[in-house]
């Protein structure tokens, strides 16, 4: 296949994948403006911070209020990872690599497209929110519905999921990373009421809300939470599981091009420290600064796997 | 399809059974889910110039075109003969050029044409074939009375909307197809790609390489290169993928780099090779003429064979056609006055109301006028422009089209059509049984281009 097919596609899903999260994000601060007791427009600060776009809103806004910021997420075009960017911009990819695609995952795509740029082409109504974000999530699904009952399982597939895993591993860490005080072991706040919902917003950012109580019985713990988006690997937004994927769709490539590239030592890397390190650990080193280093061990991956199958000229 | 007394004509009779038996409602349902479905397949075009619709799609008309097998043969035996004419005249041009020598053809008209290019005077192509895909657009005036409008040896487009069409036809009315015998077209993709491969220059060993070329997701055509790619079953490059390295063309793939034999390019002559051609072209790749004289890759079309677009060349094509095949052409030629020739543009210039007036190197209906559609002032205005280049134009009468059918609101209406079949040129002529229909959907209107509000249309040969 061409380097610059295994670009578009490796991007494709990344845009696809992003438009999913900051969809979920605007879900997860919504909630919060509902729920919360002395809610205010500021609470906004950091679902921009996690969408990684607060510097460049308040290059074009003022002041921040609510409905701003969700226009900002949601639509606005100077937003290169706004909704409506990244389903344009992955769309455009889709497009390039139209002959990569099934017909089913092209048309999912395109038709995500349509219906997404017919909603979000005039200024948003508050009351239309939730049924816009369930479209959002809905399109997306789709997407990876019909590319995972209808791709052939080969390069271009593992190049997709690549792309997939890389920005999802990337966007958990940043949501944890904004959060990583509200997770910091604090006597006087455990068990708040503030401290709860904090905490199930991070979950509910990555619809983990309900997992979670499947898997640790209940009670909101911070430890339990950091554990569960970082090391669970039954948890398929956490790290973990992000790496183990990661690891084995770079082995499908290794094994069908006979050979590896210096992406499969970094890969393989991450991944073990994944595996071994204990949440104690991590809260021992700092959350803060191992997320840190994790997103920039995973941008460095990114840039690795360009190199080595020649995505560029 | 009512002739005078009100009778279909016979290859539309089943057809017209069928219709009338149908709900007009539901019809017009059927309309609205057509569009749809080009919709979500994403089956469009760009126009150039307009910034905030850069995609459109091509209104589709429900109701096909359809032409009897009799009909079909005669004008099959036309066209064949013209493209193998045509293989002829390009062979010709860049070797001993005897039909200039012969004194049919000015010399001026082939050395001084800007699509004329010296670089392939004495090469032959791999099979001697130059024009390995070509379009010829028709027009009928009555029964088995068709004039060629022009023919495309360039890189004629359209063929994806020929395929579509019939997709479309056959999902969204299934029970036509058992009631009428409809010849197939959905072969093309792979007859292109057999054609297309039994072209790969002599040292290619083991199965051949195809690639077609686009300039970008941003090109108007590009759906249909992406197209092609995918039902052929071969990668869809752009230049940039392509780089020329130990005298092969090859592709940058993420196991590194792997050779090309033929390409299919929809990138015009200028932008092919920035090394040849223009020097500022990024859609090309450098060196790939070198490449391709010395025998190691085989470009369809070939560089060069754009001077047959030219409609200047076009007014000689009965010359052409009888100088080459020793017979008179099937197909006529509409009447075409030279603007170059001192008569003829007088001519031009006092029945101007009457003609429509073309640029000889012009295509997809730009920068031509309908005279008898046309204002006054466009009038005067395109007076002007004829007058300071008349070189530059031909003109031709209006014919007396025939219609067809089309499906509007209040039930069916007549509308002018052309057609432009596809052919693919290898050590044989294949001829795809139908093509494109083109329908001016408005009324009244002779101009068929997508770009000038044109439509399209299923077009049915049927079996005997």
């Amino acid at each position: 296949m061409l380097g610059r097919t295994a670009n578009g596609l490796y991007w494709m899903f990344r845009y696809i994948e992003r438009a999913e999260n900051i969809a979920r994000l605007v879900d997860a601060g919504l909630r919060v403006s509902l729920t919360r007791v002395g809610y205010s427009d500021e609470d906004w600060h950091g679902v921009l911070e996690s969408a990684g776009v607060r510097e460049a809103y308040s290059e074009v806004h003022d002041t921040l209020t609510a409905a701003d910021a969700i226009d900002y997420l949601l639509r606005d075009s100077a937003n290169l990872s706004s909704v409506m960017s990244c389903i344009e911009a992955g769309r455009n990819n889709a497009r390039m690599v139209r002959t990569a695609l099934t017909r089913e995952t092209w048309e999912a795509t395109n038709e995500a497209w349509i219906d997404l740029k017919a909603r979000l082409s005039k200024k948003l109504k508050a009351t239309d929110l939730p049924e816009l974000i369930g479209v959002i999530k809905h399109r997306c699904g789709l997407i990876r519905g019909a590319f995972h009952g209808s791709m052939l399982r080969n390069d271009l597939y593992n190049f997709s999921r690549i792309g997939t895993f890389i920005e999802r591993a990337d966007n958990t860490s940043r949501i944890l990373d904004v959060k990583y005080y509200v997770l910091l072991p604090s006597v006087s706040q455990v068990g708040s009421a503030l401290d709860n919902m904090q905490w199930e917003s991070i979950l509910r950012s990555v619809s983990a809300h309900r997992s979670y109580g499947w898997v640790y019985d209940g009670d909101y713990q911070s430890a339990n939470i950091a554990d569960f988006l970082i090391l669970q690997v039954q948890m398929p937004r956490s790290l973990a599981y992000c790496y183990e994927k990661i690891v084995s769709n770079l082995g499908y490539l290794a094994e069908n091009y006979g050979g590896r590239i210096k992406a499969h030592e970094t890969a393989d890397a991450i991944r073990k420290t994944l595996k071994q390190r204990t949440v104690a650990e991590i809260m021992d080193q700092g959350l803060h600064e191992f997320l840190e280093d994790f997103v920039s061990r995973n941008s460095q991956l990114s840039a690795e796997i360009s190199d080595g199958y020649r995505f560029y000229q | 399809m009512l002739t005078a007394e009100e009778l279909p004509r016979t290859p539309y009779q089943t057809y017209h059974e069928w219709y009338s038996s149908q709900d007009p409602a539901h019809l017009i349902q059927k309309n609205r889910d057509a569009e749809n479905i080009f919709r979500r397949t994403g089956i469009t075009f760009a126009v150039y110039g307009h910034a905030d619709s850069s995609e459109k799609l091509i209104p589709f008309d429900i109701i096909p075109r359809i032409i009897a097998a009799r009909e079909w043969r005669k004008l099959a035996q036309g066209i064949e003969q013209r493209v193998l004419a045509l293989n002829a005249f390009l062979e010709d041009i860049y070797h001993k050029q005897e039909i200039i020598k012969a004194g049919r053809i000015p010399r001026e008209l082939i050395e001084k044409n800007v699509a004329f290019l010296p670089e392939m005077i004495g090469f032959r192509p791999p099979g001697g074939v130059y024009t390995h895909i070509v379009g010829t657009d028709i027009v009928r005036t009555g029964e088995d009375q068709f004039y060629v409008l022009e023919d495309n040896a360039r890189t004629p487009s359209g063929v994806s909307y020929m395929l579509e069409n019939r997709e479309t036809m056959m999902q969204m009315f299934p029970e036509l197809f058992s009631l009428n015998k409809v010849q197939r077209v959905e072969d093309y993709p792979r007859l292109l790609r057999q054609s297309l491969a039994s072209l790969a220059p002599a040292g290619c060993k083991g199965r051949p390489r195809v690639a077609v070329l686009t300039p970008g997701i941003y090109n108007s055509a590009y759906y249909e290169h992406s197209f092609l790619a995918d039902q052929m079953g071969v990668e869809l490059v752009e230049g940039s993928d392509l780089r020329v390295i130990d005298g092969k063309v090859k592709m940058r793939t993420t196991k590194g780099y792997e050779a090309i034999d033929v390409l299919y390019r929809r990138v015009d002559d200028d932008f092919l090779d920035p090394l040849t051609f223009r020097p500022d072209s990024a859609l090309g790749i450098p060196g790939i003429m070198d490449v391709y004289r010395s025998g190691n890759i085989t470009i369809a079309n070939a560089p060069g064979t754009g001077i047959c677009d030219d409609k200047a060349i076009y007014s000689y094509m009965p010359e052409i056609v009888e100088f080459y095949t020793g017979r008179k052409a099937l197909l006529e030629n509409v009447p075409t006055w030279r603007c170059s020739e001192a008569s003829s543009l007088k001519y031009v210039l006092e029945h101007l109301e009457e003609l429509v007036v073309k640029e000889v190197h012009g295509s997809g209906g730009y920068g031509m006028l309908v005279g008898p559609t046309a204002s006054k002032k466009e009038r005067a205005e395109f007076a002007e422009k004829l007058k300071a280049r008349p070189g530059n134009y031909i003109a031709q009468p209006t014919l007396a089209l025939s219609t067809v059918p089309i499906f509007v609101n209040k039930g069916i209406a007549p509308r002018h059509v052309d057609l432009r079949p596809y052919v693919l040129v290898s050590d044989k002529v294949k001829i795809i049984p139908g093509g494109l229909t083109r329908v001016a959907l408005k009324q009244g209107s002779l101009v068929v281009n997508s770009s000038q509000g044109g439509g399209t249309k299923d077009t049915w040969v049927l079996e005997d």
